[in-house]
């Protein structure tokens, strides 16, 4: 298994991790050369929250091929660090997603490549409602 | 003495639409010529240019342009910078005349967008046969639709609903009167790509984008050009008094980029940057919001304007969709916005936009937009923003 992108970690549990400035707690996904809000040059990986809140939302109906349509893309607040990713689980209509939603990380495949190893995607999905 | 500012001796757009008879060059120089004439001078008198095309890749557009319509070697700056390509272009040139490199200069400002569909997203250079990390991000495969949206139209979508999460009183209803708006303001305006008014309900039944924008809450692609002549104080007073008559005085010239937020690169913080170049361009001009009698901003989306309302402090913060049912924003209203029929109607041929909405407001501030003439006009804001992002600010004065 292989993560879609290299802030998913799947292990022990699957969670999102950022690179964490160490002077002034800014968090980023993936690599900087500095901090975009400080210039310090030295970062530390931290652990993120799995539940958080959607602060924006979206129902895209067209996409690349093979990306199934419509989706919902959201912005999730983790306890104070914002993510991007769609929401799965729920019809994707104005219905089922609404701001304030509390949601959960999951994960999915998303396909297997020659050798056969699987590709983790991740989303978040609605929490008891 | 000079005051040292900077002035607008003519301006130009052309017909914002469908060119197929034309080259991307061709229509710059359109726009180009058309600046010149409207300025009473010729490429003769211009002491630099600079010249943005998104679109066309390496080769330089302003060196394209001097090619139609003059060379005579001056220095050529050309700049990208998404939707604000056309303000970066005016803001270099006002650098230029300010620092006292060229008293008169030349921005320019092209694109040929017809029928290039959703833009935004991300190209492929993934390896499907082996996953391989590329990237910072370390992404195996194209993220945008997988992991959350890349696109333009979900993007500006998730800002105007964010706006909703913190402030309320955002719907589907409230965005899609917004176009409304602008559809029927652009009745009026020739120029503009689409000029049919557009009653809520087919606003609303149209095709959905990305919620809550439908196809017509989305800026039109098209194609068109704009360009202006900027010219010193010092070298405005020696000119005629028919050129000195028409021209317009540039109270602000402003040009900012994102300052790092919590989130602004997960979801890009349009606001912040558009909120401190509205700030910076106040303080320039001398002039407050309620000062002005007429903006227009950059209403890529219906969810774009409500945002740029409360960012260019049109209302108190917060109070962007007060603001909107005070009917304020309408033409007959206390502060119009986009009378032009703004993006989604007069169309947002990308570089060219900064240097158009720039040319609505001379055009009010003149008393020369006819129909849609807002009376008395004598102070004007043009706003522009590219993602990124960039954001343009320009305040218009009219000659007293």
């Amino acid at each position: 298994m292989i993560p879609v992108v290299s802030a998913l970690a799947l292990e022990p549990e699957p969670h999102l991790v950022a690179n964490e400035c160490t002077a002034c707690g800014a968090r980023f996904f993936g690599r900087r050369a500095a901090c975009a809000g400080c210039f310090n040059e030295a970062f530390t990986q931290a652990t993120l929250p799995t539940e958080g809140e959607v602060v924006a939302f979206t129902i895209v109906a067209f996409a690349m091929p093979g990306v199934p349509t419509p989706y919902v893309a959201a912005t999730v607040d983790l306890g104070g660090t914002k993510v991007q990713a769609n929401i799965v689980g729920v019809e994707p209509t104005p219905d089922h997603v609404h701001l304030g939603q509390q949601v959960r990380l999951t994960t999915f495949g998303l396909g297997q490549d020659t050798h056969g190893t699987e590709a983790i995607g991740f989303g978040f999905t609605p929490i008891g409602d | 003495m000079s005051s040292g500012d900077v002035w607008i001796l003519g301006i130009t757009m052309t017909k914002f639409g469908k060119r197929p008879d034309v080259e991307t060059d061709e229509l710059a120089a359109e726009a180009a010529l058309g600046a010149l004439k409207d300025a009473g001078v010729t490429m003769k008198d211009i002491g630099v240019l600079a010249a943005g095309n998104l679109m066309g890749g390496a080769l330089g557009i302003g060196q394209q342009v001097q090619k139609q319509i003059g060379q005579t070697g001056i220095p050529v700056f050309n700049v990208a910078n998404a939707c604000a390509t056309g303000a970066t272009a005016l803001r270099t040139v006002i650098m230029a005349i300010k620092a006292g490199e060229a008293d008169m200069g030349l921005a320019v400002g092209v694109e040929k967008l017809s029928g290039a569909g959703l833009l935004g997203g991300g190209a492929s250079r993934y390896d499907k046969d082996t996953w391989t990390p590329r990237g910072t991000d370390g992404a195996i495969m194209p993220l945008d639709g997988r992991v959350g949206t890349a696109g333009m139209p979900g993007t500006f979508a998730q800002v105007g609903m964010e706006y909703g999460h913190k402030y309320g009183g955002v719907s589907f209803e409230l965005f899609a009167r917004i176009s409304e708006k602008n559809h029927a303001h652009s009745v009026l305006n020739p120029l503009a790509a689409y000029n049919k008014a557009m009653p809520l309900e087919q606003i609303m039944g149209d095709i959905m984008i990305a919620y809550p924008n439908t196809r017509p809450m989305c800026s039109a692609n098209c194609d068109g050009a704009a360009a202006a002549v900027l010219v010193s104080d010092a070298k405005l007073k020696t000119l005629d008094p028919d050129q000195r008559r028409r021209a317009v005085k540039i109270s602000a010239s402003v040009l900012t980029s994102d300052p790092y937020e919590e989130g602004c690169q997960v979801l890009p913080n349009v606001n912040t940057l558009t909120r401190r170049a509205a700030q910076q361009a106040y303080e320039q001009a001398g002039v407050s919001p309620t000062d002005l009698d007429l903006v227009e901003l950059h209403d890529c989306f219906a969810t774009a304007e409500l945002v740029h309302y409360d960012n260019l402090m049109l209302c108190p913060e917060g109070g962007a969709v007060d603001f909107f049912e005070s009917g304020k924003p309408f033409r007959d209203g206390a502060l119009p916005v986009n009378v032009s029929g703004g993006l989604q109607s007069k169309g947002h041929p990308i570089a060219a936009t900064g240097i158009a909405n720039v040319w609505e407001i001379a055009h009010h501030l003149r008393g020369e937009a006819g129909d849609r003439q807002i009376e008395g006009a004598k102070l004007g804001l043009a706003h522009v923003i590219g993602l990124g992002s960039a954001c343009g600010v320009h305040i218009l004065e009219k000659a007293s």
